[in-house]
C-alpha cells in the first residue's frame, strides 16, 4: 500500500514538472514571437511594404522563389536518395558509410557550405553572385534532411503493403511508385516543410552565393536580362540576408526599424508556411487513412 | 483429372535451414486443398512457393520441380506472370492505404489496363466474386482503411480476383478475423472453387475439415500425409497424423 501510494505521488510530481517544461518553452516562443512581431509593426511605415529599393518586397519575393528554387532541387533528389538507401541499397559496409556521409553532411556549418557554394557555383563557373547558386548551396544543407525522411518514412511502411503488391504480380519499381511512395507522403512532406522552414532563415550559405544585392524591374519579363525577377541567374538578397546587413552595414536612419520589420516579415511567413504545408500534410493522412 | 499443380521433390532451404525436405504432391483443379501443420512445419513456405514469393527473401535455394498446368514456374515462367496467374490473400488483411476501387483495380492496371470501362466492370466483378459489392458499392471512392477487418480481407480477396489469376493461395485467411467474417470467408471458398483452384493454409483443424477437399499434412518440413480430407479425418493412415488432428501435440 505504501508503495502505491509513493508511486502515485511521483506520478503526479512527475506530470507537474513535464507540464511546467512545456509551459516554459510556450511562453518563451510566445514571447519571441510576440516581441519580433511587435517591434517590426512599431516601426512600421507604408513604403517598406513596396518593391522599391527602400522597401522589403523585393527581398521577400527572392525569398520565396529561392525556397522555391532549392526545393526543385532537393526534393526530387532528396526522395531519389532517400529510396535508394531504404530500398535498393544491400546493407553492409558502403551504406554505412553512404549514412555517416549523409548525416555528417547534415551537420555541416552554413557559413562552410556558402563558401563551398561560392567556390563551386560561382568562382569555377565564373558567374557571379546568383539566385540559382545560392539554390545549390542551401539545397546541400536540406538534401540530408529530406532523404532521411524519405527512408526512415518508406522502411515504417508495413511488410504486407510490399508483399500485396508483389503478391499481384508487380515489379520492385512499381510497388515503390504506386504503393509505397504515395503512402509516405504525408510524412515526406514534414520533411519538405522542415527544409523548406531552414531556406527561409538561412543566411550564411547564401552570403557569397546568392548575394546581397537586388535590382528588379517588375516590368521586364525577359529571363535572359538580370532585372528579370524570374531570372534564377540574377542576384537577389533574401529577407534574412537583408536583415543582417540592415543591422550591420546599412547607414539608413531607418535601417534599424527595416530590419525590425523584415523580422516579423520573416517570421509570419515561416508561420504561414508552416501552417500551409501541415493543414496540406493532415488531409493526405486522412484520405490515407480513410477516417 | 489433370492437376494444376504438380510438385516433385521440392527441397527449400533458409541458409543451412532445410525447411522442405522432398515435398511431392499434385494439387487438383477447382479443389481446396487445405495445409496444416504445427507452426514452423514449413505449410507456408511451400504456400509461398507456388508463387514465388520466396524468392523476395534473402538466402532461399530452392531446388525441384514445380508446374503449373505442365508449365515449369522456375525454368518456363518469369515471378511477375506466374504471380499474376498465381494470386495471394495473406493472413492480416493488407489493403493498400488507397480507395477501395483503387485496391480493386490495382491488378489490371499493373497489367496496362486503362479503359475507364473495362476497369470498372473488372472492379464490379471481382468485388462481387469476393462477396463485398454490396457493402461497398456506395463507397468505391472511400479510403480500403475504413472497412473492417472481415470487409478489408474480403476486398483482398478481390484485389486477387481482379488480376484474373486461375490459382488462389491463402495464408491463414482467417486467423485475425472474428467468427462471423471467418465463416463468410469460408462460405466464399466454397463458391470460388467453381471457378479458381484454392490452396489454403490454416491453424484451424476444423475449418481445413469444414471446406477443404484435400489436405496435406506438414512435419518439420516433410509432407507426412496427403489425401482426401474425408479420409484422412476420418482414418489417418500415419501415427503421427492421428496425434495432430486428435490434438495430442501441436
Amino acid at each position: 500500500m505504501e508503495t502505491n501510494k509513493k508511486a502515485k505521488q511521483i506520478d503526479r510530481i512527475m506530470t507537474a514538472v513535464f507540464v511546467t517544461v512545456a509551459g516554459f518553452f510556450l511562453l518563451l516562443l510566445a514571447g519571441i514571437a510576440l516581441l519580433v512581431i511587435g517591434r517590426g509593426i512599431a516601426g512600421f511605415e507604408p513604403y517598406m511594404l513596396s518593391f522599391s529599393r527602400k522597401g522589403i518586397g523585393n527581398q521577400l519575393f527572392n525569398t520565396i522563389y529561392l525556397v522555391f528554387l532549392s526545393l526543385l532541387v532537393s526534393v526530387p533528389l532528396g526522395i531519389a536518395t532517400g529510396v535508394y538507401l531504404a530500398e535498393y541499397a544491400k546493407p553492409g559496409k558502403l551504406t554505412n558509410f553512404l549514412g555517416i556521409c549523409i548525416e555528417t553532411l547534415s551537420s555541416l556549418p552554413s557559413i562552410v557550405v556558402g563558401l563551398f557554394g561560392y567556390l563551386v557555383f560561382i568562382v569555377m563557373v565564373g558567374a557571379k553572385w546568383n539566385l540559382a547558386s545560392g539554390a545549390l548551396a542551401v539545397s546541400i544543407l536540406n538534401l540530408p534532411l529530406i532523404a532521411t525522411t524519405t527512408k526512415d518514412a518508406m522502411l515504417s511502411m508495413p511488410k504486407g503493403y510490399r508483399m500485396g503488391s508483389m503478391g499481384l504480380g508487380a515489379t520492385h519499381w512499381q510497388t515503390i511508385k504506386r504503393v509505397l511512395l504515395p503512402a509516405c507522403m504525408p510524412r515526406i512532406l514534414t520533411g519538405i516543410i522542415l527544409a523548406a522552414g531552414r531556406v527561409f532563415g538561412e543566411a550564411a550559405a547564401l552570403l557569397y552565393t546568392a548575394g546581397m544585392s537586388t535590382d528588379i524591374n517588375w516590368n521586364n519579363w525577359d529571363l535572359t536580362s538580370p532585372t528579370c525577377p524570374l531570372n534564377p541567374f540574377r542576384p537577389g538578397e533574401t529577407l534574412a540576408l537583408h536583415i543582417w546587413a540592415s543591422r550591420t552595414e546599412a547607414i539608413g536612419a531607418d535601417s534599424v526599424q527595416i530590419a525590425n520589420f523584415s523580422s516579423a516579415v520573416l517570421l509570419i511567413l515561416v508561420f504561414a508556411f508552416s501552417i500551409g504545408a501541415r493543414v496540406l500534410g493532415r488531409r493526405m493522412e486522412r484520405k490515407i487513412g480513410g477516417k | 483429372m489433370e492437376s494444376k499443380f504438380e510438385v516433385s521433390k521440392l527441397n527449400l532451404h533458409y541458409g543451412q535451414f532445410h525447411a522442405l525436405k522432398d515435398v511431392s504432391l499434385s494439387i487438383l483443379p477447382h479443389e481446396v486443398t487445405a495445409l496444416i501443420g504445427p507452426s514452423g512445419c514449413g505449410k507456408s513456405t511451400f504456400l509461398k512457393t507456388l508463387n514465388r514469393m520466396n524468392d523476395l527473401e534473402e538466402g532461399v535455394t530452392i531446388d525441384g520441380k514445380v508446374t503449373l498446368d505442365g508449365r515449369d514456374i522456375f525454368r518456363d515462367m518469369d515471378a511477375i506472370s506466374l504471380r499474376q496467374r498465381v494470386g495471394m490473400v495473406f493472413q492480416q488483411p493488407n489493403p493498400f492505404p488507397k480507395s477501395i476501387y483503387e485496391n480493386v483495380a490495382y491488378g489490371p492496371k499493373l497489367q496496362g489496363i486503362r479503359s475507364k470501362v473495362k476497369l470498372d466492370e473488372i472492379v464490379e466483378n471481382a468485388l462481387k466474386g469476393a462477396a463485398i459489392w454490396d457493402e461497398v458499392k456506395d463507397r468505391l471512392k472511400k479510403n480500403a482503411m475504413g472497412l473492417s477487418g472481415g470487409q478489408q480481407q474480403r476486398l483482398c480477396i478481390a484485389r486477387a480476383l481482379a488480376a484474373g489469376p486461375d490459382v488462389l493461395l491463402m495464408d491463414e485467411p482467417t486467423s485475425a478475423l472474428d467468427p462471423i467474417s471467418t465463416s463468410k470467408i469460408e462460405d466464399l471458398c466454397a463458391q470460388l472453387k467453381k471457378d479458381y483452384t484454392i490452396v489454403m493454409v490454416t491453424h484451424n483443424m476444423q475449418q481445413a475439415a469444414r471446406i477443404s477437399d484435400k489436405t496435406a499434412f506438414f512435419l518439420l518440413g516433410e509432407v507426412v500425409e496427403y489425401g482426401d480430407t474425408d479420409q484422412m479425418f476420418s482414418m489417418p493412415k500415419d501415427k503421427r497424423t492421428e496425434d495432430y488432428i486428435t490434438g495430442r501435440f501441436g
